[in-house]
């Protein structure tokens, strides 16, 4: 049975392309045939992310507009055969969206591959909305500050009452949160809303937490999902976060400020 | 131009409600159920052809009454959206009859039926049919596709025939208080809202920032409240707020409401809580 997963969060910027690129790319990683749509029409940033922009040919909307068929407008990733990417247009044609064609794609994907990630794009406007419709899955990207909490939970609102799984009234939708930028030092001084604060706020499943690193931007930057960069910290956030999505119970990592310097070393904590 | 005056004024004229009976419509969520299949899933339909795409069931509704005092849509328009703003917003997406009896139309000064249907369906509020039309109007409303109700009590008439009761709040006592309760198990969630119609209302979890819970009666919320909840809408000044943490944006009890922009102003804020009228002033009182 193949799974849709939407990765959405309400607010821009939090991290949902760069989520679902890793996301994806983890999955593939592990054996599973995945598939990583962008909903984001009109600014194409996954295939950037995923260094593939120059094989892009045909996209999402050709292949809803029946200009393209899906083998056409896929592109399976260099380095990992269980991948491919279904990138955005850049022609602004939000329009090109309908329940009932996006389901067409979504259906014949489901024939071929076990996930099939959504990166949804920022808002509450209809790409997202229709990145969600479909979803089985949720994973809620969320920075620890408010308005992104404020957000996600009206996000989470319409996953409960706009998704096809509420409307046709069957099982919810299965939510999963990922907090992304999250920075242990300013978290402990107050800066920043600490993990309590925002499950507390959210009330959801903690599945990942993704530490604030240069790495991020240098993955992006040449093209190739952080979570591959086995060396950074978020890199292996990711990791852990596609185990804990797989049902593995590991502990979560990189959640204490380092400490600085050898008197907090011998008096800290 | 229309009979809402003043925001407790307009709970009362909200909860005026005529019942219709319903002889051969089939249930309006049905309906709308059956719409939203054939658009998503084309094959629902036919899958049930042998056993008969729709059902006819007759039904009762309570329905909230728009009385319009003019037929300038600009004025309406504008009046509505003040309203809206001061928290009508429950009321949105809900079905709506148009009451004309005091509209008397002069020659060239016709209420434009389909312009008003589409203003307010701009504002989420949506016309299902007239009321007190004259020949005339009740032709125009056919036209414009609402349906034409006769007959139908609203509350305050009701309580004027009878004059022992007179004296009484008029929406207290003709509530028709169903008895059961509206029981939510999910966070209600920033942008959503829940209404309880003609009860009180069970939260089992928290009403996040941004959310909105209403009802008839009591409000019980087993989590935080942190958003705002009403209670009593419907003039109810006996109901009450309960929370196990209270830290509201705004609480109401019949129409009378508190904002809470400092949460400091209260020393059981984020404590439990209820929240109850007492002669027309709130009190947060502890659990
Ligand atoms: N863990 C992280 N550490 C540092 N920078 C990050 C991290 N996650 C994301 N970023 C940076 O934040 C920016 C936004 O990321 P991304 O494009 O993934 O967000 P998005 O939610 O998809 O945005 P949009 O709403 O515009 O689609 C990028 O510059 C990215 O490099
Ligand atoms: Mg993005």
């Amino acid at each position: 049975m193949s799974r849709v997963i939407v990765v959405t969060s309400g607010k821009g910027g939090v991290g949902k392309t760069t989520t679902s690129a890793s996301f994806a790319a983890g999955l593939a990683n592990r054996g599973h045939r995945t598939v990583v749509i962008d909903f984001d029409i009109g600014l194409r940033n996954l295939d950037l992310l995923m260094g593939c922009e120059r094989r892009v040919v045909y996209d999402f909307v050709n292949v809803i507009n029946e200009e393209a068929t899906l083998k056409q407008a896929l592109i399976r990733d260099k380095n990992d055969n269980n991948l491919h990417i279904l990138p955005a247009s850049q022609t602004r044609d939000k329009d090109a969206f309908t329940e009932e064609k996006v389901g067409n794609v979504i259906n014949e994907l489901r024939d071929s591959f076990d996930y099939i990630v959504c990166d949804s794009p920022a808002g509450i406007e209809k790409g997202a909305l229709m990145a969600l419709f479909y979803a089985d899955e949720a994973l809620i990207v969320t920075n620890p500050e408010i308005s992104s909490v404020r957000d996600s939970d009206r996000i989470l609102g319409m996953l409960s009452a706009k998704s096809q799984r509420a409307i046709e009234g069957e099982e919810p939708i299965k939510e999963h949160l990922v907090v992304t930028r999250y920075s242990p030092a300013r978290a402990e001084t107050g800066e920043m809303l600490s993990l309590d604060d925002i499950q507390e706020l959210l009330g959801i499943d903690l599945v990942g937490v993704i530490p604030e690193s240069k790495a991020v931007l240098q993955a992006s930057n040449s093209g190739v999902p952080v979570i591959r960069d086995e060396q950074s910290k978020s890199g292996q956030a990711y990791q852990d976060m596609v185990s804990r999505f797989l049902g593995e119970d590991i502990p979560m990592r990189f959640l204490d400020a380092e400490k600085k310097g050898f008197l907090k070393r011998i008096f800290g904590a | 131009m229309i009979v809402w005056n003043t925001s407790v004024r307009l709970w009362v004229q909200l909860q005026t409600a005529i019942h219709v009976t319903c002889y051969h419509s089939a249930d309006y969520q049905r309906i709308s159920r059956l719409r939203t299949n054939t658009k998503t899933t084309g094959e629902r339909l036919t899958q049930h052809e042998g056993i008969g795409a729709v059902e006819l069931k007759g039904a009762v509704f309570t329905l909230p009454v728009l009385k319009l005092h003019c037929t300038d849509l600009d004025a309406i328009e504008h009046e509505l959206k003040v309203h809206l703003a001061r928290g009508l917003s429950f009321f949105k997406h809900a079905p709506l009859v148009i009451d004309l009896e005091l509209i008397k139309e002069q020659q060239g000064e016709e209420l434009d039926l389909p312009s008003l249907v589409s203003t307010m369906h701009d504002m989420k509020l949506f016309i299902v049919g007239v009321r007190n039309a004259n020949p005339q109007q009740a032709e125009r409303a056919v036209t414009a596709g609402l349906a034409v109700l006769k007959g139908g009590v609203t509350q305050q008439e009701g309580a004027a025939e009878k004059p022992a009761n007179a004296e009484l709040p008029v929406a207290t006592t003709n509530i028709p208080f169903s008895g059961h309760t509206k029981i939510i198990y999910q966070p209600v969630r920033s942008g959503q809202q829940i209404y309880a119609k003609n009860c009180d209302l069970i939260v089992l979890s928290s009403v996040n920032v941004g959310a909105e819970v209403i009802a008839d009666g009591n409000i019980h919320i087993y989590g935080s409240l942190r958003g705002r909840a009403l209670a009593g809408v419907s003039e109810n000044t006996k109901a009450r707020i309960f929370a196990q943490v209270m830290e509201p944006e705004l609480a109401a009890i019949a129409g009378n409401y508190q904002v809470f922009d400092e949460p400091n102003a209260s020393r059981l804020y984020g404590k439990a809580a209820q929240i109850y009228l007492d002669d027309n002033q709130l009190v947060i009182a502890p659990l």
